[in-house]
């Protein structure tokens, strides 16, 4: 499924992705303000399969995990940034929400058609000259975000094993 | 060869490799999972329903209640009794009332040196004090633990703070935390391993290393460790642990780091952190004229038997100044009976203080204890956010116990330091 780039700097912290004031209005209501301060426009034009393309330290800020769920809420196939906040990441992981890092992302632009392909380690550009490579994700996370998250890949996996006793 | 770091050495043993490199994300085994009645079984239970399954090993389960002890609201008595069920149907072990749980773990024999342990709370870096690599997990990643007994990690670099040199007397562990934050920020720590090292923390008592690790939270490390030692090991013999065998257990000296900080501890003043940043310190004397409301010695940070030995020691003959509420809340039953043994805790009540339950109390904001509006506190716990320990309007300055004891017998905040018995020589 192919997407739009949003491209952000530095620095996206988790308050400009889950603003604090609106975090008691459920996830639906944060979502709808997710970036607001810095993409005026994000909430309400992302479309599934947008890919948000940033420089260092993406998601820096609190550990709420609301964060990386308002992203997740909007469709974001993923983030690919040039480094992401510890926490976050974790929370990203978990949740299903693929985190990608790219030693130089600059190839894209904002706006771009592109299609995120993890399998391949590569975010993939519409006009098929340019391409950008992520540093590939380890197996274990890859099974973790091909089931959807933790929770989802938990089921999978014990509901796996309960089987194998069985049989 | 090169060297590899602390952090390195027992993430890779808990992920049955010979060796890890930073950077890279693997699956480790849990050594031992701590929670908590907050974090705990009212948001695991759920989760291990919908995954329909027990836990991985009870007996590599901590339970321990703090948060909400002693339930003075309906909501607390309610989330006690919940948890106190979950224990008796899990079959876990359970510290109940018995303190809060970054003291209760240690102090009953849980950790051991090179452990590789989740804590369903933010200060879990307190367990690296131990030689443990323990870090903080939310209620859904600890389901996940319970589960499974597995983790993924992403192997941390390792950022080692040295502090070398001798403190001066009236200056503790809390003064160099102080210190490090306003120096390296709250996100120094970047989310790796801290390391802290040098001939000032080895001089450091058990209780007052948990000082240093527990504020690695703060620092926004993963873990805080520091290399076991024999300092260590008596510990846990004392308290009926087990140290095992820990030699090696330490960064080599050519192992390559993320950065290093060099500290000098025989240079080091009481600090202050100003509302509403552990970041915001200053010596005590730089403060200026702060006017005090309450002083609270209280949390897994500020309230072990050593802190309140520190409180004691300025405020034996003393008393509070009129108007200063000391509220002493000692951070487990056990430090508590020691200090009541050894007449510290007298000492304390002399001079005026209420001593409150061995649990997270105002730290959390859960109970009765509240601070009202426009309240200033000064305080030996970790966080002066704003609003969490009561109103928005209130403010919390943060310091060490020794500087919190003497505010309260100023009325403002006091460098302890002129008010320090003879040291007996
Ligand atoms: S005392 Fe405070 S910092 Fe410590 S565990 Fe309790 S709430 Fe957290």
């Amino acid at each position: 499924m192919t997407g739009r780039v949003f491209l952000l700097g530095d620095n996206v912290d988790t308050d400009q992705l889950a603003p604090g004031q609106y975090m008691s209005g459920g996830i639906a209501e944060l979502a709808s303000h997710c970036l607001e301060g810095v993409r005026p426009d994000f909430a309400e034009t992302v479309k599934p399969g947008d890919v948000i393309v940033a420089g260092r330290n993406f998601g820096i800020g609190s550990s709420r995990e609301q964060a990386a769920e308002a992203l997740k809420l909007l469709g974001i196939a993923g983030v690919v940034a040039q480094s992401f906040a510890g926490i976050f990441y974790r929370n990203a992981i978990n949740l299903g929400l693929p985190v990608l890092t790219a030693a130089d992302p600059s190839p894209v632009e904002d706006g771009d058609t592109v299609w995120l392909d993890i399998d391949n380690n590569l975010l993939d550009l519409s006009d098929k000259v340019r391409a950008v490579w992520l540093d590939p994700l380890p197996d274990n996370l890859k099974i973790l975000l091909a089931d959807g998250g933790l929770v989802p890949h938990l089921k999978k996996r014990l509901a796996a094993e309960r089987k194998g006793k069985k049989a | 060869m090169m060297g590899t770091t602390l952090a390195q050495k027992i993430i890779a043993r808990a992920a049955g490799r010979k060796s890890v490199t930073p950077g890279e994300i693997v699956t480790a085994t849990v050594d031992l999972a701590m929670i908590h009645d907050s974090g705990g079984p009212r948001r695991v239970e759920p989760v291990l329903q919908e995954l329909g399954v027990g836990l991985f090993d009870a007996q590599k389960v901590v339970l321990i209640s703090d948060h909400f002890v002693p339930g003075e609201t309906d909501e607390g008595a309610r989330i006690l009794e919940l948890t106190r069920q979950w224990a008796k149907r899990r079959g876990v072990p359970f510290h109940d009332g018995e303190g809060i749980c970054h003291v209760v773990l240690p102090e009953r024999g849980h950790l051991k040196p090179g452990m590789f342990v989740v804590g369903g709370d933010s200060h879990s870096p307190t367990g690296g004090a131990f030689g443990a690599y323990m870090f903080g997990v939310g209620a859904t990643e600890m389901a996940g633990v319970l589960a499974t007994g597995e983790i993924w990690i992403k192997v941390p670099e390792t950022i080692m703070i040295e502090w070398e040199g001798q403190l001066p007397r009236g200056v503790t562990a809390k003064d160099m935390m102080l210190k490090s934050c306003t120096r390296l920020g709250m996100d120094g720590g970047q989310y790796q391993a801290v390391e802290y090292a040098g001939s000032a923390v080895r001089a450091l008592s058990m209780q007052e290393r948990m000082t240093l690790s527990n504020m690695a939270a703060e620092l926004g490390a993963q873990a805080g460790l520091i290399a076991p030692d024999e300092t260590t090991a008596e510990w846990l013999r004392d308290v009926g642990g087990d140290p095992g065998d820990y030699a090696g257990l330490c960064t080599d000296p050519d192992a390559a780091l993320l950065e290093r900080h060099a500290f000098d501890a025989s240079s080091l003043e009481p600090q202050a952190a100003a509302p509403h940043s552990p970041a915001n310190s200053a010596s005590v004397g730089e403060a200026g004229e702060v006017r005090i409301d309450v002083a609270y010695v209280g949390a897994c940070t500020g309230a072990k038997y050593v802190d309140l030995k520190a409180a004691a020691e300025i405020l034996k003959g003393r008393k509070a100044a009129p108007g200063v509420e000391l509220l002493v809340a000692p951070a487990s039953k056990r430090d508590q009976d020691r200090a009541a043994a050894e007449g510290i805790l007298g000492a304390l009540e002399e001079a005026g203080a209420k001593i409150l339950p061995n649990a997270c109390g105002i730290c959390a904001g859960y109970g009765t204890h509240r601070l009202g509006e426009d309240v200033t506190c000064v305080s030996s716990t970790a966080r002066n956010f704003k609003g969490r320990m009561g109103a928005a309007s209130s403010k919390v300055w943060l310091a060490s116990p020794y500087t919190v004891a003497a505010s309260a017998v100023t009325g403002r905040l006091a460098d302890p330091r002129d008010m320090l018995p003879e040291a007996v020589s």
